[in-house]
């Protein structure tokens, strides 16, 4: 079992023929994702390694069923691209484009409210059920399939770091899934929490935060109410100066919120065992997760 | 990207946004001809600098004639001015903006923001203005109000006047607020702002309505579609070595400590410091060499750690996924070769191509120390600089 994405998922790209867009497609393809159709408008009729291409999405889910999507659009008109998706009936997008303008993400988000669809990021990794599929840019020899422990993340390769102590440890993944480091973002931390509880595969979690906003005390206190199964939690950024962007346009220190220091206190109260030593992670599940 | 009070006053003007009169002077000879300009006594003098609690510091101040605007314009340029934002090594003054000095009835406190948490766009406004508004909220949150605006349908009338009365604006004022807040949205909208705020929003004595400073924040990712605010960027402001890394699209910030690290992601980057510090050292620097890293990123990343000479040991962290481990390690070799790296270096690397990016690197020759995991890495670099 597994949360958003398996075996079946049908999977297109957007912005498939473009040097980004056809390397991890290749990448997602050869792990087994069952990609089913491209899109890069004024291409239709062609195809990449065989998988058709078409102008919109409508098009391409009318003739493939392609039931997700992925987005490799440049950040100019990769808000358009989300709309776009969820217009033509997309059940689930993973928009991997960094530096949409927020304004743009605020937009999208208030668009898409309401209708059918998920959005997975922007600014993110994507989503990977081990052995079954892969959608997004994760390195996939660092996954082990079979489960039981669930990753969600706000990082890119701070997930990558993760899963590998992981799998080292010889602990197997169901899902892992990076929501993205924008300050607006689609589905959150609580989303996929309350997706791994209900998962019967899924025995814990680990969830990887970093400083900026409130998405981990959020968080911290659905786990407190809501969850039965144990987590695991990582903050990056205990040493990070207030008001500095750290790369991630979401992850800055203002007025005095967003600390790492309060978003640990936040989840040592609602009983998540706290990783204080990125280097120990591994060694901290295989105690928990035990 | 942040902008200067009289760049953001520029701005306003061109959205009909009431500002005083005034104009930006880099020397005393100009500040004194744009007092001589405005027609009447006394005029502010403000020290520009990319940083609030200017007043505090003793940069703004008040001239009541010729001669004290080249006393006070004096003072204030070439003055290291210290604010609870700069730091305590203070930000150097090389421009002030000079205004005509109004006849201030009431302060108010004005701003928009986006809201992460609900995904609206936010107005926020508080009879308490010139005051610190993070200690207004965090001591008296009752004494703001918060309008929230749906990004798709853009601002009503209702929110505006929601804000009107809720300030508590007299009836005149009233009258010149309403399209004044429409105007500052349609501004903030279209310049995808990321902040704008006015501390404080003054009521004169004749009651209108006037911004007596202006903070306005761009959005990095949206400066395409604004060429014409460009040229507001003053590097002046910025630290020598992040404007370096910005030109090879590195996200570099100067920290203080004497561990110099390089690593490929932000959350990565700032987990890697986090951890050097655990190891009982200090970061001093944040690098985020990204997702896509060429060989020549690598290398003018490590040109750029390298001129800051605090850095007594470096620390190469890489989680191979875009970036290649091989990649990498052609950067670092280069480096080597072009700057010469005079300090010791310790490299980890995990992921895409690690075993070609360890031949690489153990067949160059180099000093490298190579490290199993990130406990170790941290460890070792932390053991050098001590």
């Amino acid at each position: 079992m597994s949360i958003f994405v398996d075996k079946d998922t049908r999977v297109l790209v957007q912005g498939i023929t473009g040097k980004e867009g056809q390397f991890h497609t290749r990448q997602c393809v050869a792990y087994g994702t069952r990609v089913v159709a491209g899109v890069t408008p004024g291409k239709a009729g062609q195809d990449m390694d065989g998988i058709p291409v078409f102008n919109t999405v409508a098009d391409a889910v009318q003739k493939t069923g392609a039931d997700c999507s992925l987005i490799f659009v440049p950040p100019a008109f990769a808000a358009d691209a989300v709309m776009e998706a969820a217009d033509a009936g997309i059940r689930l997008v993973v928009a991997i484009t960094e530096g949409i303008p927020v304004l743009d993400m605020l937009k999208v988000k208030n668009y898409i409210e309401g209708k059918p669809v998920r959005l997975i990021g922007p600014n993110c990794p994507g989503i990977i059920t081990p052995g079954e599929a892969k959608i997004g840019i994760m390195p996939a020899s660092i996954h082990k399939p079979g489960g039981p422990i669930g990753v969600v993340s706000r990082s890119g390769t701070l997930t990558y770091e993760v899963v590998h102590q992981l799998t080292k440890q010889g602990i197997g993944q169901t899902t892992c899934i990076g929501i993205g480091g924008d300050p607006v973002n689609g589905t959150n931390f609580v989303d996929c929490l309350s997706a791994f509880e209900q998962d019967p595969a899924t025995r814990g979690v680990v969830m990887v935060g970093e400083i900026g906003g409130n998405a981990e005390e959020t968080a911290a206190e659905f786990i407190k109410t809501r969850m039965s199964k144990p987590v695991i939690g990582f903050i990056a950024g205990i040493t990070a100066p207030p008001g500095r962007r750290m790369g991630h346009a979401g992850a800055i220190i203002s007025g005095g919120s967003g600390t790492a220091q309060a978003k640990i206190e936040a989840m040592k109260a609602a009983g998540i065992h706290v990783c204080e030593n990125l280097g120990t992670l591994g060694e901290l599940c295989q105690k928990v997760f035990k | 990207m942040k902008i200067h009070e009289y760049q953001a006053k520029e701005l306003f003007k061109k959205y009909k946004i009431p500002i005083p009169a005034g104009g930006a002077a880099f020397s005393v000879e100009e500040a004194r001809k744009v007092a001589a300009g405005l027609g009447g006594w006394p005029v502010v003098v403000k020290a520009q600098i990319h940083a609030g609690g200017r007043g505090k510091g003793g940069g703004v101040k008040l001239a009541r004639s010729a001669d004290e605007v080249n006393t006070v314009a004096g003072q204030i340029l070439g003055m290291t001015l210290v604010t609870h934002q700069t730091g305590p090594e203070g930000r150097m003054v090389r421009k002030v903006l000079v205004e005509q000095g109004l006849n201030i009835k009431k302060e108010l406190y004005l701003s928009i923001i986006p809201d992460r948490a609900s995904a609206k766009i936010v107005l926020m406004a508080s009879e308490a203005g010139g005051m610190d508004i993070e200690e207004v909220a965090a001591k008296t949150p009752e004494k703001i109000i918060k309008v929230f605006v749906d990004p798709l349908l853009g601002l009503q009338g209702y929110h505006c006047r929601q804000l009107a009365f809720g300030l508590n604006l007299p009836p005149a004022a009233v009258k010149s607020f309403m399209p004044m807040i429409q105007n500052l949205y349609r501004l903030f909208v279209e310049y995808d702002c990321s902040l704008v705020e006015i501390n404080p929003l003054v009521i004169t004595a004749e009651e209108a309505v006037i911004a007596l400073d202006a903070k306005v924040n761009l959005d990095d990712n949206a400066l395409f579609r604004h060429k014409d605010v460009l040229e507001f960027r003053d590097l002046e402001e910025e630290d020598p070595l992040e404007v370096e890394a910005s030109k090879f699209n590195l996200n570099y910030i100067n920290l203080d400590g004497n561990v110099g690290n390089m690593v490929n992601g932000a959350g990565l980057a700032m987990a890697t410091m986090d951890i050097i510090k655990l190891a009982g050292a200090e970061p001093a620097n944040f690098l985020d060499v990204g997702g896509g890293a060429s060989a020549e990123m690598v290398e003018n990343g490590f040109r750029i750690i390298l001129s800051d000479k605090n850095v007594k040991g470096i620390l190469v962290n890489i989680f191979g996924g875009i970036l290649r481990c091989d990649t990498l390690a052609r950067g670092v070799v280069e480096a080597a070769a072009k700057t010469g790296i005079n300090v010791p270096v310790v490299v980890r690397m995990e992921g895409t191509n690690v075993e070609e990016g360890r031949r690489i690197l153990a067949e160059s020759g180099l000093n490298l120390i190579t490290a199993a995991d990130l406990k170790d890495a941290a460890q070792k670099v932390a053991q050098i600089v001590k």
